[in-house]
C-alpha cells in the first residue's frame, strides 16, 4: 500500500467542474475508491446526487467510461456489462483487465436498488458496488429513506407536536448484504482515507462480488458547516455510530476500536440541524434510545469480530 | 461558468444524450460560486497532501519535484511523492475543508471580496 504523496500523483478520475455542493463528501469517497486500482475502471451510477451533479448535460466530471440507467438498478447494470466483458474477452475480442464499479445512494442501495444488488450479489458477478450513505434522499430535496437514523428531521419525517424526526431505527445494510456470503463487505468513513482506499483495492483485487458502505456527510441534509464535512464522518465512527469493519471470506474484522474513548452519541448530534430539537428537555428520551440502540450494536459487532 | 461554446442543434446530438467527451466537466468553472479563498501560507506546509486527500473538487494542485516549492519545508526531490502545488481557483468552491482539515494550519480561508481587485 502506498501512500497519500505517491497516490496524488497518479491523476484524478472524478475531475473538479462537478456542480456537488461545496463541501460535498460524495466526490471525496467516489475519487478516494477509483483509487483502489491502476486498471481501468467502468463504472455505473444509481440516479442521485452524485450521478446528477457530475453529469449535467453536456458535461460529464467522469474522466472514466460510466453509464447511468435508473434509480433502482446500478447493479444489474453493472452485471450486464461484466457478463458482456467476459463473452468479449472468452472470444479474445478484449485482452485488458478491466474493473467494474457502481456506486449507488442509500435511497438507491438500501431502499429501491436493494433487489437488483441481492440478485447481482448471489448470481456472483465480479464487482464493486459502493453505497454512498449521506442518510436520505438528497437529491430531491432531503426526504427520508431507511438509512436515515432515528430522531432526524427530513421533509418526510417532520419535527413538530406529534413528531420528533424518524421514529424507526437505521437499516443495518452491511449486514444486510453480509447476509450474501459474499467474499468481500466493509464498511468505511472518508476520514480514515487509507483505510477507505486500501479496502477499495482490496474490493478491487477480489473475485466475486465486494461491497462498501461509506459513510458520506451531507451539508443541506445533516445541517453543519461545509468544512465540517470530515469532522462529521470522523465523529460517526468515535461514536461507534458507524463502525469501521470488514468481512473476508466470512471473518470480520474490527478495523478500529476507539475502547474507552468512544464518544457519547450526543457529540455528533449536537454539531447537525437535523438533530436540533432532541437537545430539548423532553426530547431526552429519544437520544437515550439512540445511544442504547448504538451501545447494544457495538456490542454485537464487537462479537462478531471475536473481541469481547 | 461555462466556457463559450455554440448550442449543438438536436441532429448533432448522440444519441441517448450520450457524452462522448470524458471529463469535459472541466470547461464548467465553478470557481464564482466561492465566497471564501483558501489562501496558503508556504512557510507553515510540510506538503503532507492531507488538503489534495479531501478537496471534494479536486482543486489541490500537484507539484513534482521541478516546481517553485522547491527546497522549501518537507518538499521532495523524490519523483514519487506528491508536492502541494497552489489551489485550482477555476474550481474552488471555497468549502474551507482543506483549512479546516490542514494538521499545519497552513491554509486560512479569507473573504473573496479582498481579492476583487486582482
Ligand atoms: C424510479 C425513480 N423514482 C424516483 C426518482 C426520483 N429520484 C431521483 S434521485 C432520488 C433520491 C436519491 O437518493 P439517494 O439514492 O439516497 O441518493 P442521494 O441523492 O441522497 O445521494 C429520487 C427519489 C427516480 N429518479 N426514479
Ligand atoms: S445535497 Fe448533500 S450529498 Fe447532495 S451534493 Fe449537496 S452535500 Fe452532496
Ligand atoms: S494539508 Fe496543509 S501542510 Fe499538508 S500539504 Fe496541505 S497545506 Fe500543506
Ligand atoms: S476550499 Fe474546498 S474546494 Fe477549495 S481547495 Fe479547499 S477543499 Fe478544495
Ligand atoms: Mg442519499
Amino acid at each position: 500500500m502506498v501512500n497519500i504523496r505517491e497516490l496524488a500523483l497518479d491523476g484524478e478520475r472524478l475531475v473538479s467542474g462537478h456542480r456537488l455542493c461545496p463541501g460535498c463528501g460524495l466526490s471525496i469517497i467516489a475519487r478516494a475508491v477509483m483509487r483502489g486500482t491502476k486498471d481501468p475502471i467502468i463504472v455505473s451510477n444509481a440516479t442521485g446526487c452524485l450521478e446528477v451533479s457530475t453529469t449535467i448535460y453536456p458535461f460529464t466530471a467522469w474522466d472514466v467510461p460510466w453509464i447511468h440507467n435508473a434509480f433502482e438498478n446500478a447493479a444489474a447494470t453493472i452485471s450486464g456489462a461484466e457478463s458482456a466483458y467476459n463473452v468479449l474477452k472468452k472470444k479474445g475480442k478484449i485482452t485488458k483487465n478491466i474493473k467494474f464499479l457502481a456506486f449507488g445512494g442509500d435511497g438507491g442501495t438500501y431502499d429501491i436498488g436493494l433487489q437488483s444488488l441481492s440478485g447481482a450479489l448471489e448470481r456472483g458477478h465480479t464487482f464493486v458496488y459502493v453505497c454512498v450513505d449521506n442518510e436520505g434522499y438528497m437529491n430531491t430535496g432531503i426526504q427520508r429513506s431507511s438509512s436515515t437514523p432515528m430522531g432526524a428531521w427530513t421533509n418526510t419525517s417532520a419535527v413538530g407536536k406529534a413528531h420528533q424526526g424518524k421514529e424507526q431505527y437505521k437499516k443495518d445494510l452491511t449486514a444486510v448484504v453480509a447476509g450474501h456470503h459474499i467474499p468481500y463487505v466493509a464498511q468505511a468513513s472518508p476520514h480514515n482515507y487509507m483505510d477507505l482506499v486500501r479496502k477499495a483495492e482490496k474490493a478491487f483485487n477480489t473475485k466475486g462480488p465486494a461491497f462498501i458502505n461509506v459513510l458520506s456527510p451531507c451539508v443541506p441534509g445533516w445541517k453543519y458547516p461545509a468544512q465540517l464535512t470530515i469532522k462529521m464522518a470522523k465523529l460517526a465512527v468515535d461514536t461507534c455510530f458507524w463502525p469501521l469493519y470488514e468481512i473476508e471470506n466470512g471473518v470480520w474484522t474490527l478495523n478500529y476500536n476507539p475502547g474507552p474513548n468512544k464518544k457519547p452519541i450526543t457529540e455528533w448530534l449536537k454539531t447537525q440541524g437535523r438533530f436540533r430539537h432532541l437537545m430539548k428537555p423532553e426530547n431526552a428520551h429519544i437520544v437515550e434510545a439512540i445511544q442504547k440502540n448504538i451501545d447494544e450494536r457495538w456490542e454485537e459487532l464487537k462479537k462478531w469480530c471475536g473481541k469481547n | 461558468m461555462v466556457e463559450e461554446e455554440k448550442l449543438k442543434g438536436w441532429k448533432d446530438v448522440p444519441i441517448g444524450g450520450k457524452i462522448l467527451e470524458a471529463g469535459n466537466s472541466r470547461k464548467y468553472k465553478t470557481g464564482d460560486w466561492r465566497t471564501f479563498r483558501p489562501v496558503h501560507k508556504p512557510e507553515l506546509c510540510t506538503n503532507c497532501m492531507i488538503c489534495w486527500m479531501v478537496c471534494p473538487d479536486s482543486c489541490i494542485k500537484v507539484g513534482k519535484v521541478d516546481d517553485p516549492n522547491k527546497g522549501k519545508k518537507g518538499v521532495s526531490n523524490n519523483p514519487k511523492l506528491g508536492n502541494f502545488g497552489g489551489f485550482d481557483l477555476d474550481f474552488c468552491k471555497g468549502c474551507g475543508i482543506c483549512a479546516e482539515e490542514c494538521p499545519f494550519k497552513a491554509i486560512e480561508m479569507r473573504e473573496e471580496k479582498e481579492f476583487k481587485e486582482e
